[in-house]
């Protein structure tokens, strides 16, 4: 796969959504699926059961798709040019690890407008680790310029499981790839739709700009943080429900949730260190047990089709 | 002789893994090419981000051959043996030969190994060196993980050039076959490079923008922004950490210099050092004066087509991103006093059976007082105390939430920026020192007041909920703070009775209401064992002062201390000071170094023989009728000895201790030369026995010598 290395045509730069359409159009044509956000408040693109559980067993699999991430410590009442408690992530992944991954890759920057002898793009370790999802992963950040817009990661196991065979992971940051791109030093300046200002123009901040002062305000200050406990309790034990009735997805949709309760506990500041380590222990058992029955499920079958793949 | 060249590529090996692969490159290659009888001149070995390059210069064509003599059975030996060494050899009876040995007929054979081709070891070595190689973290990739028998690199590998002389050694490995060609730099050059040989492989790849020596990329990297800096009037902070960080993440260094915005100033200048170095692997600048000034060096990994303007440009602006950040904590942080952070402290939970961080803070604030009140640490009382409660304010702050490892030194810089004492912003600084080996020891008594109080706060708190260390599990890292407790208590010469401080720190944790008892019985046997509170506490404070003075041994074992007589001195216990202790142990050692204290150990050794050896026999040392000479000497030095020995310890004069021991080696020597102990004669026998456990323990009020080797 050659890489297009064409001087960057003057062109006015993509708005925020145009990005997001020459990605899905990229990879879908390398046979990507391209899929739709899961309607869940999820910490990462990872959290898509599109990435954990596709990432086990041995059945090929290519998807695409942009996932909003909450994160309620990054909150910043709107008030911070780079940081979001809600933001997007663009997700890849690719299973197996095609051997042209990095050059997909950097084909797809070109594709987005960076131009690779104009930047100084760089692949800087960054092993990945989830402990809420007991995953782990080598890989690196990708740099543009000193600033991370990419992970990219070789998945080695998930949910406690080795990846047989190792998927790809691309997550790339949009806003800040935008930001980039665009040129605009607060994430609220982003063109969104590529209209003049006046003319039907939308800017980032004109959609999400009351959302994050808002949700900052709750994240912080408001959520009633007996509530969150209690939820924490009850999607952990509806997690254990379902893993006893033999049904992986729906457990591994309660341990999302209690993944993601968790991180508003956090961001109202009543979980010590020492207790952090005990919840996301709690996490971690809960997104494993349902990648087990997920497995548990699903084994026979693969070893059936796929010779030599065993757990 | 020939030339080798082995290039290893792979996506982008970590910066940090570099130097390290390169000498398990050689070690392996030339272990594997020996093994096989086949040695290099010399071995050349380089890293780039995305290879690792050997050249073996003078490498002969092939192994020599050799001729192994091996002597078997005798020539009329039964067939059983016989059958055994033709097949050990691998000849037949008619290829072995004759010889006469002593008389004997022998058979020997002669095994020739012929030489082999060089290109053939080395076709079986490279995928030997891959599979062995210790990479400290590998991952599969691709199809053929499906298994996790596929092959492991540290990142997916990708191709290998095996060139000897001109000619391609062909091998394989996991689908990966053994080739001349190899790709440039990422985006400078597009396609395959040949290379024909070792001796033009380095220039083929400068010429498509890889330097692939890692050597010369540090120098143009350590150089070039050196001179970045120095062309705008200003001075590189050097660090050769960075230089080879970036020496490992680039192909094509170019050193760039940008600019920050000069409010950043504002910001201590650790954290900008921290954000700029830590986060972004620039170098930062100073002024003339010395001072940090709003300017960095990056280090692109490319000639970018506009002379690296939008480079920096882009790396300006993440840099002022990650400083805007910074700012804004650091005035944020400011808003609000460290009085009332440390009231947010209350909603983080230390540990769920030993409270919140703010109980923590008011055990220490009261271990703090008590050590001062105690004239234990000579200051302040009160300074003391008011330090131990702001002491951990700064954890709640935005800065060290941010970047934990600022802890301590945010909370002093907002302390002085809130007007506080310089000494009490100073302690909360330092309060947390020494974190490893080789960090400084604060001797400052406010701050040594307020760091061992947090320290065996911690150890004692720990302890009491019955989770000391196990094995190579210390979560809460007790080891390290029992030894920060020691550092500090030897650094400062604190006078530290530590069986009195330790109940002191145990006291919270047995009265308390919330983790009594259960700590050392579980809660039913708490309620019914009232009564054996003090046990347990006795225990407790028993296992934390076992466990500082284990801490303190391997700490001094490190320093260089003999072993053996920190044990001859631990060994005497109920020693709870640990300046003395050590004083003890450097007195000792200074003494059995000496003619005497060798001839008095040896004396002392011979004595606890004769008595291990016939069980101790009581005797009241009552004078016998009829004694030697050499009784009386050693009774009338053993009656000089003693008192002068314990008075010279009540008042911590060891070598004045040793120096009256060492008055007993005359007479215990003479002893031994002119009497039998074991006297015909019931009475003397028991007399002198007596003597000599007189003469042992008078040494054991010194140290164990038992314990001493030599």
């Amino acid at each position: 796969m050659a890489m297009t290395m064409n001087a960057p045509t003057k062109t006015k730069p993509l708005c925020f959504q145009d990005m997001i359409l020459t990605l899905h159009r990229f990879w879908a044509d390398r046979g990507c699926v391209i899929l739709q956000p899961y309607d869940m408040e999820m910490g990462a693109g990872t959290f898509h059961t599109a990435t954990t559980l596709r990432a086990l067993g041995p059945e090929p699999w290519n998807a695409a798709f942009v996932q909003p991430c909450r994160r309620p410590t990054d909150g910043r009442y709107g008030e911070n040019p780079n940081r979001l408690q809600h933001y997007y992530q663009y997700q890849v992944i690719l299973k197996p690890s095609p051997s042209e991954i990095q050059q997909l890759y950097l084909d797809s920057l070109v594709a987005i407008g960076i131009d690779p002898m104009l930047h100084d793009i760089r692949f800087v370790e960054d092993d990945w680790e989830s402990p809420t999802l007991g995953a782990w992963g080598l890989g690196w950040e990708v740099w543009c310029d000193g600033m991370e817009v990419t992970q990219f990661t070789y998945f080695q196991q998930m949910g406690g499981f080795d990846c047989k065979p190792v998927a790809g992971e691309l997550t790339y940051g949009l806003e800040r790839l935008a930001m980039y791109i665009q040129g605009v030093d607060s994430v609220y300046d982003l063109d969104f739709n590529g209209l003049p200002a006046g003319q039907g123009g939308v800017s980032y901040g004109d959609i999400f700009h009351e959302n994050e002062v808002q949700m900052s305000t709750w994240n912080f200050e408001v959520a009633n943080t007996d509530t969150l406990f209690d939820l924490f309790k009850k999607s952990a034990a509806e997690c254990e429900n379902c893993l006893e009735k033999g049904l992986p997805i729906p457990a591994y949709e309660q341990a999302v949730k209690a993944s993601h309760t968790f991180n508003l506990l956090q961001a109202r500041g009543v979980i010590s260190v020492q207790e952090r380590a005990a919840f996301m222990g709690r996490v971690r058992d809960l997104a494993k047990g349902s990648c087990e029955a997920w497995i548990d499920k699903n084994k026979e079958r693969w070893a059936e089709k796929y010779e030599g793949w065993s757990i | 002789m020939s030339d080798f060249l082995l290039e290893l590529r792979c996506e982008e090996i970590p910066a940090r893994m570099q130097a390290k692969a390169r000498g398990d490159l050689e070690k392996l290659f030339a272990a594997q090419i020996g093994e096989a009888g086949l040695k290099a001149g010399s071995i050349k070995v380089y890293s780039t981000p995305r290879r690792l390059a050997l050249i073996a210069s003078g490498l002969p064509e092939a192994t020599e051959a050799v001729s192994e003599e091996r002597k078997g059975p005798k020539a009329d030996a039964p067939e059983k043996a016989l059958e055994g060494f033709l097949r050990s050899t691998g000849l037949t009876r008619d290829q072995l030969v004759e010889r006469e040995v002593k008389g004997n007929k022998v058979l020997f054979a002669i095994i020739e190994k012929p030489g082999r081709k060089a290109s053939e070891v080395l076709a079986e070595a490279i995928p030997a060196i891959i599979r062995a190689f210790p990479w400290p973290k590998s991952q599969r990739w691709g199809a053929a993980s499906i298994s996790t028998e596929s092959l492991k690199w540290v990142r997916p590998l990708s191709g290998i050039i095996a060139l000897f002389g001109d000619d391609v050694v062909p091998c394989e490995i996991d689908g990966i076959e053994s080739g001349s060609a190899t790709l440039g730099h990422r985006f400078h050059h597009q396609g395959e490079i040949t290379i024909g040989n070792a001796s033009d492989y380095a220039e083929k790849l400068r010429a498509c923008h890889v330097i692939v020596d890692h050597e010369e990329r540090q120098n143009i990297i350590r150089d070039g922004a050196a001179k970045a800096a120095a062309d705008a009037g200003l001075s590189l902070i050097e660090d050769e950490g960075l230089v080879i960080e970036n020496a490992g993440l680039t192909e094509w260094p170019v050193p760039l210099l940008g600019r920050f915005d000069e409010s950043f100033l504002q910001v201590p200048p650790e954290v900008i050092q921290l954000t700029a170095r830590v986060n972004q692997k620039y170098f930062v600048v100073n002024d003339g004066a010395g001072k940090l000034t709003n300017a960095f060096v990056c280090t692109a990994n490319i000639a970018a087509s506009d002379g690296g303007d939008a480079i920096v440009a882009g790396n300006e602006k993440v840099l002022a991103a990650r400083l805007g950040d910074a700012k804004f904590f650091w005035e944020l942080d400011q808003k609000t006093t460290l009085e009332q952070h440390s009231e947010k402290l209350k909603n983080i939970v230390f540990h769920e059976r030993l409270g919140t961080v703010a109980d923590k803070v008011e055990r220490v604030a009261k271990l703090a007082r008590w050590l001062c009140e105690e004239g234990i640490v000579k200051c302040d009382a009160d300074m003391a105390e008011q330090a131990a409660r702001l002491c951990k304010a700064d954890l709640v702050t935005e800065m060290v939430g941010e970047f934990p490892e600022l802890q301590g030194l945010m909370g002093g810089y907002y302390a002085e920026k809130q007007g506080l004492d310089p000494q009490i912003a100073e302690t909360i600084r330092d309060h947390y020192k020494p974190v490893g080996q080789g960090d400084d020891v604060p001797t400052d008594p406010v701050t040594v007041a307020v760091s061992l109080a947090d320290k065996l706060d911690t150890l004692t708190g720990f302890f009491a909920i019955g989770e000391p260390p196990t094995g190579s599990k210390d979560p809460y890292a007790l080891r390290r703070a029992a030894l920060g407790v020691c550092s500090q208590i030897l650094a400062s010469e604190t006078r530290a009775p530590l069986y009195r401080i330790v109940d002191f720190a145990l006291s919270p944790f047995i009265d308390g209401k919330s983790m009594t008892m259960d700590l050392f019985l579980g809660d039913a046997a708490a309620k019914i064992f009232e009564g054996k509170k003090a046990a347990n506490a006795l225990a407790a404070r028993n296992s934390i002062t076992n466990f500082l003075a284990d801490r303190l041994k391997v700490q001094q074992k490190e320093a260089g201390v003999r072993h053996d007589l920190i044990d001859a001195v631990f060994a005497l216990g109920g020693e709870d000071d640990l300046v003395r202790l050590l004083a003890r142990v450097k007195a000792l050692q200074a003494f059995v170094t000496t003619e005497e204290g060798a001839n008095l150990l040896a004396g002392y050794k011979r004595a606890a023989n004769i008595l291990k050896q016939s069980g101790d026999v009581a005797s009241d040392g009552a004078i016998v009728d009829d004694l030697a000479d050499e009784d009386r000497a050693l009774l009338s030095a053993l009656d000089a000895a003693q008192p002068k020995a314990s008075t010279a310890i009540e008042a911590e004069d060891f070598a004045g201790a040793m120096a009256a021991l060492a008055s007993l080696r005359a007479p215990i020597d003479a002893f031994f030369e002119g009497v039998m102990v074991n006297d015909p004669d019931e009475q003397k026998r028991a007399f002198r026995m007596n003597l000599l456990t007189r003469f042992r323990d008078a040494v054991h009020r010194v140290a164990d010598f038992s314990k001493i080797e030599g």
